[in-house]
């Protein structure tokens, strides 16, 4: 809990919520024909409405990004290192949008979220949603509040994914897609991880087909488990080394099953506070919406086809540690670019903290992060 | 504020509206210079980690990358220049990058310091030792300056390897000529810089 605000925080911040009577098409062939949208704003929008960011979040992020919401916060917002006045996204000169993505659990449209149908939750019954269904929705979000043409959006991980979709599906109404330790598809092992999550949910008894909340109970142990092992994916070798090594809790080994290595205890903390809240539908769609994610279908699976008509420029990160969504694969991103004649720059961050890097506060990171907004004048 | 002297040759030699990559751009200097007059465009690539942040503040796309590690991801034919300054010396194999710069580019335009200049000659014949000068300021033991050669070896890799030599300029570390550098280039010339195409 802050004492006072850091004068580089966006401060207090209030949850902003607009519901959409225009029905929805999705990928999947269904619509929504009706649904809410909650997201924060931080900053002021500019006479000319040209000084607008979208911020995407990934996994199991949600709207708040920066700021707090009460003086009681623990933390602030999950991106909060770069976000704010004078942080790589400047505050002062930019107005950021940050919507909780269709499927979430933090008050958009999602599987807990009341069915107009039935007047019950949706539980399993809520659409599987793509990243090109929540670009779409992104874009509704956009002309509810007036802005034709986003600065940038922006995103790491799964949120870097809608920041490389929003360049090719809506070409006007972006100027620079920033994307951040993503891929331009899921490999078969990035796959693999996510059915893992998923069957842990689905085969736990409390889970009852994703009608749990009708049994008052949710499937916590294989929520818990899907965190823990999103989490070992998230960390590099290396850091999980620094950080743990194999210390032993109580200094010895008990020959038993209990929690012996702090890495076990750090696992089983990260899981159960996660399972406290985090929906398990959600977390289904979301692994879903990743596994789905590759632009360049459209396009014979060439991806330097599907930029071709992008008009965007583009800025690439990657952290050297990143093994959910290796260097490798950010340079593939770069190669589709390059080949199809793109304004492009790419960073390559060495960071021993794995996939997560891209939320700490890496001096580097922040150095080509904030170089590259001062290269957009907003008027 | 005016442009390196070399790098002003460079972008004389350049036609404008051209598409050009910069191997080893450093702070993207050259690639902003001709960004703003002669409407190039085009990339740097660079491995330091303080140039690529000199080159995002510069406005110069920016590539972070080994050179060592190839120039695959670019595809045949995608450039009208391909620029490397002060950097082949530098490089595990330049012969294989020479033929990957006329791969994706139809020119090639390079500079490096010429180890066959009289000074470099008088230390290592007369001295004794591994030359150290104004344009070659490293101790042998700490350079990044693996593959020195003389213009006469680069020369001749070129008729080796069918490249076809269109401007040869040499230049001190001023980088001001002099007919005595135009007459003997080999023998008085710090720096040189060639500008060159497939045979």
């Amino acid at each position: 809990m802050p004492e006072t605000l850091p004068p580089d925080s966006v401060g207090l911040v209030t949850p902003q919520s607009l519901h959409f009577d225009t029905p929805l098409q999705l990928d999947c062939g269904r619509t929504l024909p009706q649904y809410d949208f909650v997201y924060e704003t931080y900053g002021e929008l500019n006479a000319a409405h040209s000084n607008a960011i979208l911020i995407c979040h990934a996994l199991s992020g949600d709207h708040h990004a920066a700021g707090y919401h009460s003086m009681a916060d623990r933390k602030p917002g999950w991106w909060d290192t770069c976000i704010g006045p004078g942080k790589p996204i400047d505050t002062n000169r930019y107005f950021v949008v940050c919507p909780n993505n269709l499927g979430g659990c933090k008050g958009s449209a999602g599987p807990t979220s009341t069915n107009p149908a039935t007047g019950k939750p949706y539980g399993p019954d809520f659409p599987i949603v793509t990243v090109k269904d929540w670009v779409r929705s992104q874009a509704m979000l956009a002309d509810a509040l007036g802005i034709s043409q986003w600065a940038a959006v922006i995103g790491g991980s799964l949120g870097g994914m809608q920041a490389m979709q929003w360049a090719i599906d809506y070409v006007d109404r972006i100027r620079h897609a920033i994307v951040i330790a993503a891929a331009p598809r899921l490999s078969a092992q990035n796959i693999a991880f996510n059915e893992l999550a998923r069957q842990a949910i689905m085969s736990d008894p409390d889970f009852h087909s994703g009608h749990y909340y009708e049994h008052g109970v949710i499937p916590r142990h294989g929520l818990m488990l899907a965190r823990m092992l999103g989490h070992i994916t998230y960390l590099s070798d290396d850091v999980m080394r620094s950080k743990f090594g194999r210390e032993l809790r109580e200094g010895k080994l008990n020959f038993g099953f209990d929690v012996e290595f702090q890495v076990e205890s750090y696992l089983r903390h990260q899981g159960l506070s996660f399972v406290e809240h985090f929906d398990a539908n959600t977390y289904l769609l979301m692994t879903k919406a990743l596994d789905y994610f590759d632009p360049a279908i459209d396009f014979n699976n060439d991806l330097a086809a599907a930029f071709q008509q992008a008009k965007a420029e583009f800025l690439v990160i990657s952290f050297t540690s990143d093994w959910r969504f290796s260097t490798a694969r950010s340079r593939e991103i770069v190669k589709a670019l390059l080949e199809s004649g793109k304004h492009v720059s790419y960073a390559k961050v060495n960071a021993d903290q794995g996939h997560d890097a891209f939320l700490l506060s890496i001096p580097y990171y922040l150095d080509v992060f904030t170089s590259y907004m001062k290269r957009e004048v907003t008027t | 504020m005016a442009l390196r002297p070399d790098l002003d040759i460079i972008s004389g030699w350049i036609t404008p509206g051209s598409r050009v990559l910069d191997l080893g751009c450093g702070d993207g200097t050259l690639l902003a210079y001709l960004q703003d007059n002669r409407q190039v465009t085009g990339y740097g690539l660079e491995i330091d980690d303080a140039n690529i942040v000199k080159c995002l503040q510069a406005g110069v796309n920016v590539i972070q990358t080994d050179l060592d590690a190839g120039l695959s991801d670019f595809q045949a034919s995608t450039f009208d220049y391909v620029v490397m300054t002060q950097t082949l010396q530098a490089i595990y194999y330049p012969h294989k990058l020479l033929d990957e710069m006329l791969r994706i580019g139809r020119e090639g335009i390079v500079t490096f310091p010429n180890f066959g200049h009289l000074q470099t000659r008088l230390q290592l014949g007369f001295g004794g030792h591994m030359p150290v000068s104004k344009f070659l300021p490293n101790e042998w033991y700490d350079t990044p300056n693996i593959h020195l050669c003389t213009v006469k070896d680069f020369e001749r890799l070129c008729s080796k390897q069918g490249i076809h030599i269109l401007q040869r300029t040499v230049v001190d570390h001023t980088h001001k000529t002099s007919l005595g550098m135009r007459l003997l280039p080999n023998l008085l010339g710090e720096i040189a810089l060639y500008r060159f195409r497939r045979k």
